[in-house]
């Protein structure tokens, strides 16, 4: 079975971002950037899949401008087979992502589609499902454990009460949840052989989809920070401190 | 304007987070109807009909809809949108995983975890783990939105809506539950906890979590943790308190043994209060608290719990 795995580059996750001083976006010039955590999971699962002899083929994705290859080799030196670029220089609303990575379902006719639960930067979690709708296909969000069964896959999945089970008619859409595998690290061979692994390129714009814009940003402002308070010397302190200054304990 | 909230619930409870985002349908203004979807789930109907502000509660009982399945209920929802020009649930572990197919069924463009509302049509919305707020605008003729509850005070619950029973039945044939493993806890749910008290990787293991049950028995209090201490096994998944996992906001929040990555301070730093302790005076917890302690946990819990 042919796995499809959509990734996105994003902001290093140890980074601090900035707000820029005009308040119209962050500030991501000379910002380390790296693959979203949940979509180093995404293809850590597909290469497991593909190492147990589940699948035959991992197909990696991404939509972006050209730095995002950088991320597509990563996934490549992970144990990805190929990688497709979609380039732009747009950023897309994740329902515009979610139509692009629809023609390309169509294309390839993967039987499984893997993707992160929501990158880090928009914090959407949306693209999985959307592409579920528009292709039609079952889905297991926020998986902690997968398992496919014949021609069904029971995903596991991290509900706000526990933990959910269901069982998915295949072609299905996986989303990761963090526990789901723990990422190796890509070897120095490994790297060095992903750089003769295939990248097509292929321009958004070709596609033939309307891509106008959903939404506005209209401004983006740093939160309100928080100020440190004080240090207290003991727990008698902090229980006075709680009872009679905060007043939320009685 | 009329707007469509989708009830968060368990067959038997309605959600107070639901409160939360009827009041953020309030601030867009416009009529107001509430969906319960599930099978047996005539209790939360009645719940419904009590939360103010509403004018009806539809309600679609159904085998199909009992556990909720994402590709289910947003057929139904998608059917049901017709009538409304907004769209709203509550950004909880069913709301996230069936709206945005609602979304893209409609073909628009969902706004997610809105804390906000600036005008019918512009929504306020964390980013990068809440280290930046955008301020967003929907290009769409209907809106799809999921609101997270901390950003808005439940509405109160003496309202008389009309209960309307629906026939839709709307079943993809694609997916089934096969079973949950759910934590069965006497303690609040860590949305609706006045108080919470999170272990971190100081914890050490999951047994010593128990160091913090009677603290919290005494504040009748929620017990939450850290990532760190989720990934390492101590703990349940649910009891995540980040960035990717529950987002709160209680009157007091007590962080033990947690140094306060980012994507941690994500999910608490909007709480009244905040205490934190832990042995390295240098973790960036305390730079979010309200009282600090510097000491060790395992002398610091035993003598606050007698304390109270």
């Amino acid at each position: 079975m042919k796995v499809l795995v959509p990734i996105k580059r994003v902001i290093d996750y140890n980074v601090k971002v900035r707000v820029k001083a005009d308040n119209s976006n962050v500030d991501l010039a000379n910002v380390k950037m790296a693959l979203n955590p949940f979509c180093e999971i995404a293809v850590e699962e597909a290469v497991r899949l593909k190492e147990a002899g589940t699948a035959t083929e991992v197909i990696v994705v991404s939509i972006g401008n050209k730095s995002c290859q950088e991320q597509l080799r990563t996934a490549l030196a992970l144990g990805a087979d190929r990688a497709i670029h979609i380039d732009t220089e747009l950023t897309f609303d994740a329902l515009n992502i979610a139509k692009l990575l629809q023609k390309i379902v169509e294309e390839e006719q993967p039987q499984l589609v893997i993707l992160g639960k929501q990158s880090i930067d928009s914090d959407n979690n949306q693209t999985g499902q959307m592409l579920g709708a528009l292709t039609g296909f079952s889905q297991g969000t926020f998986a902690s454990e997968i398992k496919v069964v014949g021609e069904k896959i029971n995903v596991t999945r991290e509900v706000d009460s526990g933990l959910q089970t269901v069982a998915l008619t295949l072609p299905a859409i996986v989303t990761t949840d963090l526990r789901l595998n723990e990422p190796r690290y890509a070897s120095l061979p490994n790297i060095m052989k992903a750089k003769r692994k295939p990248l097509v390129v292929k321009l958004a714009a070709d596609f033939g989809i309307d891509l106008t814009p959903r939404t506005q940003l209209l401004k983006v402002s740093p939160p309100k920070e928080r100020q440190a308070g004080i240090i207290v010397e003991s727990i008698d302190e902090l229980v006075e401190k709680l009872r009679n200054e905060a007043k939320v304990i009685s | 304007m009329s707007i469509l909230v989708y009830a968060e619930h368990d067959n038997s409870v309605l959600k107070a987070d639901s409160l939360k985002t009827v009041a953020a349908a309030q601030q867009i203004g416009g009529d107001i109807t509430i969906l319960v979807a599930g099978h047996h789930c005539q209790s939360v109907a009645e719940q419904a009909a009590k939360v103010n502000g509403v004018t009806k509660v539809l309600v679609a009982d159904h085998v199909a809809f009992e556990h909720q399945l994402a590709e289910n209920i947003s057929l139904l929802v998608t059917e049901l949108a017709a009538d409304y020009n907004v769209v709203m649930a509550t950004a909880l572990t069913t709301g996230k995983n069936f709206m945005p197919r609602v979304a893209a069924l409609l073909d628009v463009a969902q706004i997610s975890d809105i804390v906000a509302v600036e005008s019918a049509d512009t929504f306020v919305r964390p980013i990068y783990a809440g280290n930046a707020i955008a301020t967003v605008q929907s290009l769409d003729a209907k809106k799809v939105i999921t609101v997270r509850s901390t950003g808005f005070d439940a509405v109160a619950t003496d309202g008389t809506a009309e209960i309307i029973s629906l026939g839709n039945v709307t079943d993809a044939g694609i997916s089934s539950h096969v079973n949950d493993e759910l934590t069965v806890s006497a303690r609040p749910d860590l949305g609706a906890a006045r108080v919470i008290i999170s272990g971190g990787r100081g914890m050490q293991n999951g047994e010593n979590f128990s160091l913090l049950d009677g603290i919290a028995d005494k504040l009748g209090a929620g017990i939450g943790a850290s990532r760190a201490a989720v990934d390492a096994g101590f703990v349940a998944n649910d009891m995540q308190v980040g960035q990717t996992g529950k987002i709160v906001a209680p009157d007091l929040y007590i962080a033990v043994g947690i140094s306060g990555a980012i994507q941690h301070l994500a999910g608490m730093k909007d709480s009244k209060v905040i205490v934190a302790i832990n042995k390295d005076p240098e973790a960036p917890i305390f730079q979010v608290a309200d009282y600090g302690l510097v000491a060790d946990l395992f002398e610091a819990l035993p003598e606050l719990e007698s304390a109270l």
